[in-house]
């Protein structure tokens, strides 16, 4: 009798092959997709020109002229690259414990900063700072960068604030802190958004002038603290670049 | 050595292959949008293809090249002029100083791109060319050109003094490249299937693969909006956030399609179900609002056949257009 498979590998075209662990997000599933993403990094082979991890899946973006000109697979480059990633499953352990660092964002929770603020504590019938005390009691494990440069993807949010994004994007504000189903981000950018925006950070999450260019990474962990209006306009003149 | 955009056009920025490896912190690889043209453009100037190109949006700019200068112009076809004379495309082309290269009518295509001998003499930023105009990052200062903008070439000498002629504002090279293959069946576009393709009802598999289609006006750099019969799956699925490409095609909650162009977002959670083949990009990329395309399924193999048969070409058009600079500079 087989055992059902942990995962699954598809294409996306013919430059790029996707590992997938399911549908769950789950902490364990993510720590895997960073294990796979360390090891491939250690591991890597000529033509391999990104490596993409997200919640519970892993790209692998190439040049398949690049592989053939270096390996002559027998068969197609794309099937040579899903077995690459089958070693990478294999071979990279279960991944790493976070190490405990917890990331700490000021938000400036206010009508005026977060345009669905009001309507959510309406919705849910709570009062504002009920809301944010919800938004700021959860240590948040940041599962992906994506969307945007430096958007972080962060989970879950307590469920008696998990509410689905709006049926049509809007104009968000960078900085906006939005939550999305059982997710919250933070928008590095102005940008057409769909989640529900509830605050605004002042940090500058992303910074092209520093080496590794954005603020958090997958596997950070993440806690927001409250800070008032007055502190936010003044801190978003300053520019601020948090220190950690 | 420089030009200078006198007139700007309607989207015009600095493009290479793409930035990659930093995918992981949201920075996508952007890039040109139709990299065989891009690629072409700087072969038949001698050039690495990873050198930074301009890539144009039609309407073009005004250029004024400021010393003579080796050109060569690729892609979509905006007639372009030097000064009051018609200059052709796909072929290196010398040009006289102070002579401006303008674009007065479109004939076909939607990018369109100007190579220059040597390369232009700019910062990379994460190791590309490309502009990331979301970032405002890499390029020419992370933005479209403006007009009074200067940029400057890496090359400080012109080689090639003996060949302009007398009372002529330029003179083209005797060596040109064949694309007929690459825009052949320029409205067909072929597929690889995507992992949400099988959710898709059996009639809207047969639909997806006769169906006309057609471009939206609001299709620009990041996606092309589609617009046809709606497509259905069979259940409702909303996938988890995971990497998406250049070429993907989305299914949208209304049963409408995007295709993610070069400035796509690194990740995305509309079902795919579908990838359009690297060896087609460059057909995508010069399609035009209004344009009916179809969409047909082929296999990996297939795919990647195409690819390196497009890839031998290539090969073969740098290695004689490096032959032929070479021969002039001796």
């Amino acid at each position: 009798m087989t055992q059902p498979q942990p995962y699954s590998i598809f294409s996306l075209g013919d430059a790029a092959l996707t590992i997938d662990l399911g549908s769950a997000i789950t902490e364990a599933s993510n720590r895997k997709v960073l294990a796979m993403y360390d090891w491939l990094q250690q591991h890597a082979f000529d033509g391999l020109n990104d490596i993409v991890p997200a919640y519970s899946s892993l790209t692998v973006v190439y040049d398949p002229v690049a592989v053939r000109r270096s390996y002559h697979p027998e068969a197609t480059v794309s099937a040579w690259v899903k077995e690459r990633l089958e070693q990478a499953y294999g071979q990279s352990g279960d991944g790493q414990p976070e190490n405990g660092t917890v990331i700490h964002i000021p938000v400036c929770y206010d009508p005026s900063t977060g345009m669905d603020l009001a309507a959510i504590a309406k919705q849910k019938k709570k009062t504002l700072e009920e809301i944010i005390q919800l938004h700021t009691s959860v240590h948040y494990r940041v599962y992906m960068i994506g969307f945007l440069p430096g958007f972080p993807y962060l989970a879950e949010v307590d469920p008696r604030l998990a509410t689905p994004r709006k049926a049509r994007p809007v104009p968000v504000p960078p900085g906006s802190v939005g939550i999305a189903g059982p997710q919250t981000g933070i928008y590095t950018f102005a940008s057409p958004g769909g989640w529900n925006i509830i605050g605004r950070t002042p940090l500058k999450l992303f910074d092209p002038g520093s080496p590794g260019v954005v603020k958090l990474k997958a596997g950070d962990t993440v806690r927001f603290y409250s800070i008032t209006l007055d502190e936010f306009n003044e801190r978003e003149q300053v520019g601020s670049v948090v220190m950690w | 050595m420089s030009l200078s955009i006198i007139k700007p056009g309607l989207l015009d920025t600095i493009q290479d292959m793409g930035r990659y490896g930093y995918a992981a912190a949201g920075v996508n690889p952007g890039g040109a949008a139709d990299r065989y043209a891009a690629s072409v453009a700087n072969m038949l100037v001698g050039n690495e293809t990873t050198e930074a190109v301009i890539e144009m949006h039609f309407p073009g700019p005004h250029i004024l090249f400021e010393q003579n200068t080796l050109i060569s112009i690729t892609g979509g076809d905006f007639f372009p002029m030097l000064n009051d004379e018609a200059l052709p495309m796909w072929q290196p082309v010398i040009v006289r100083k102070n002579t401006v290269l303008h674009f007065p009518h479109l004939s076909e295509g939607t990018r369109c791109y100007l190579a220059i001998h040597g390369g232009f003499c700019l910062e990379k930023w994460l190791d590309s060319y490309s502009t990331n105009l979301k970032a405002g990052v890499g390029g020419f200062h992370g933005r479209r050109l403006e007009k009074g903008d200067e940029l400057s070439f890496k090359e400080s000498m012109f080689y090639f003094p003996a060949l302009m002629v007398e009372g002529k504002d330029f003179r083209p090279l005797n060596w040109r490249a064949d694309t007929h293959n690459t825009y052949r069946h320029r409205h067909e576009l072929f597929f690889i299937e995507g992992n949400e393709y099988n959710l898709l009802t059996d009639s809207s598999a047969r639909d997806f693969g006769q169906n006309n289609y057609l471009v939206h006006p609001s299709s620009d750099r990041m996606g092309y909006h589609i617009k046809g019969e709606p497509l259905h799956l069979k259940e409702k699925t909303e996938p988890v956030s995971s990497a998406v490409s250049f070429g993907t095609i989305q299914l949208l909650p209304e049963g409408q399609l995007i295709v993610l162009m070069a400035d796509h977002q690194t990740t995305g959670g509309y079902p795919r179900i579908g990838h359009v083949i690297t060896a087609h990009l460059p057909k995508l990329a010069q399609l035009r609002p209004s344009d009916c395309i179809q969409f047909k399924k082929i296999s990996i193999e297939k795919a990647e056949e195409l690819l390196f048969a497009r890839q031998q070409e290539l090969v073969i058009l740098q290695r004689a257009c490096h032959d032929h600079l070479n021969q002039l500079l001796c």
